[in-house]
């Protein structure tokens, strides 16, 4: 089912995030899927994140498809020019993907093939038009129909200038939103705040936490504002951190499905914790 | 103007290895500016090529070997020198070592790499922030290149991975969105970032480019 259609029925929509694997090995995370059927509305399949090469988010969005769930297919400016991607939405149209996430991408230079070169023909926002003007079908016979989302950071400064950002791709057609994680409950209410007049639908994001290790890496290669001090303490003092991680996420999360007026849902990006993804929505 | 480094000895020494006398041939413009191709870097060059047991016909520089013309006159100008020697080893950007080539029938090998179009702001600091990209869009950024400042060339606002205001992929660069909107901010024409820019058109700037 298209995304937009449970936010036009008002449903708090829960979405996860799986990788396509680094190998052609897909069995272990289709079982994770199977296990999420029911429980989640859609599953992001991302497109090589953090510029580090995977199988392609395109078959592995199809894949997602036959274990019954529904994928967001997440499709990055990074690796392709304006023909690639045409072409690559064209497919995903096809083979029955009705969501997609639309991004610029992580630079080649994070990721494992640093030397490759940069293609970034187009931004998430041009990406955003011309997945909107394959749907209208000029030029080409089409019937695509398309939830659209983007992404959000809410911690990049000036937030002013993120702002603008957001609403230029609600104006492309983008109408709904996943954020980067949070980690405290009064950033998310700050946050809802400060986008209240983004005419979009809002998907908070969430990250559990495994380790003091991992704290470290997000801070250091990740996030844009560092973990607040209280959760990366909670974590360290913890005698079982990943445990602990995901008991801090689904605290935030009971406390903010309430708001419905202002959350249209939640984004898990477990981040090696895939695992663990069916028990931490069954404690909701 | 062009910046350029120039390779390591050890790369030349590959390049002339078979050649037993050399001619050496600078430019007097932007490589000299970058310390890699004027006077003082072609007679280093010549003595440590010479201190390798090679002979060093002769030297020349041009005002900017990029013009040809004045190029072919200079080589005409050491034809003799030039006539004994095996090759010629070229200290300045690819334009210019493709104008020597021009000019002669001899081996010519490149001294330098060529890196990008350089402002300086101060001796032996530089910095790229104009790539040629055929469209010029300073008008609607303030003045500030997002095509060349940011590395993914963003025309609609920034990637949002910025890190204390600094390049999410460079902590030593600022991020160049957030330079684009504080001037614009002081201009007071911040809604100038509300449009939405189409993908660039490539077709203009197929290489190589040729205007006659």
């Amino acid at each position: 089912m298209h995304l937009s259609e449970l936010f036009d029925k008002n449903k708090f929509v829960v979405t996860v995030e799986l990788p396509p694997p680094k190998g052609t090995e897909v069995q272990k995370t289709l079982d994770i899927a199977k296990s999420l059927k029911g429980i989640v509305d859609g599953i992001n399949v991302t497109d090589n994140q953090r510029a580090i090469m995977r199988m392609s988010s395109l078959a592995f969005s199809h894949l997602i498809k036959d274990t019954g769930n529904e994928p967001i297919m997440q499709i990055c400016c990074r690796d392709r020019n304006r023909i690639a991607l045409k072409s690559d939405i064209l497919g995903a149209g096809a083979l029955g993907i009705k969501n997609l996430c639309l991004m610029t991408g992580d630079h080649t230079l994070v990721g494992d093939h640093p030397e490759a070169k940069p293609v970034f023909d187009i931004d998430s926002i041009q990406l955003i038009q011309l997945a909107r003007k394959l749907e209208s079908g000029r030029n080409i016979s089409s019937n695509l129909s398309f939830s659209i989302g983007g992404v959000a950071n809410p911690f990049s400064e000036p937030f002013d200038l993120q702002k603008i950002k957001l609403k230029k791709k609600v104006q492309a057609g983008a109408t709904f939103f996943q954020t980067q994680p949070f980690f405290d409950h009064e950033s998310i209410l700050e946050f809802v705040d400060d986008v209240k007049e983004i005419n979009a639908r809002f998907l908070i994001g969430f990250t559990p936490l495994k380790s003091v290790k991992m704290i470290h890496f997000m801070n250091k290669y990740i996030l844009t504002k560092p973990i607040p001090k209280p959760v990366s303490i909670r974590i360290e003092k913890s005698n079982n951190q990943a445990l602990e991680g995901i008991k801090i996420v689904v605290e935030l999360i009971k406390k903010i499905r309430d708001l419905t007026d202002k959350i249209n849902g939640i984004h898990i990006m477990p981040l090696g914790l895939e695992n663990h993804l069916p028990d931490i929505l069954m404690k909701l | 103007m062009i910046i350029t480094k120039q390779k390591s000895f050890e790369n030349i020494l590959n390049y002339i290895a078979d050649e037993s006398s050399i001619f050496i041939f600078g430019c007097g413009d932007c490589a000299t500016l970058c310390r890699t191709g004027g006077e003082e870097e072609i007679k280093e060059m010549s003595e440590k090529i010479k201190k390798i047991g090679k002979k060093v016909t002769g030297i020349a520089i041009a005002n900017a070997p990029c013009h040809e013309l004045d190029t072919a006159r200079i080589f005409r100008k050491y034809k003799e020198q030039i006539s004994q020697s095996d090759g010629i080893l070229v200290l300045a950007c690819g334009a210019g070592v493709q104008a020597a080539r021009e000019a002669t029938e001899k081996k010519v090998h490149p001294g330098c790499d060529s890196l990008f179009i350089g402002n300086s702001k101060r001796h032996m600091n530089f910095y790229e922030k104009c790539s040629a990209c055929g469209d010029c869009v300073l008008n609607e950024f303030g003045g500030i290149c997002p095509v060349t400042r940011c590395p993914k060339s963003l025309l609609n606002g920034p990637c949002c991975g910025s890190l204390d205001g600094k390049c999410e992929i460079n902590q030593t660069v600022e991020c160049v969105w957030i330079k684009i909107f504080e001037r614009l901010k002081l201009e007071g024409r911040l809604s100038t970032l509300d449009t939405i820019h189409s993908p660039k058109n490539h077709s203009d700037t197929i290489h190589p480019g040729k205007i006659e």
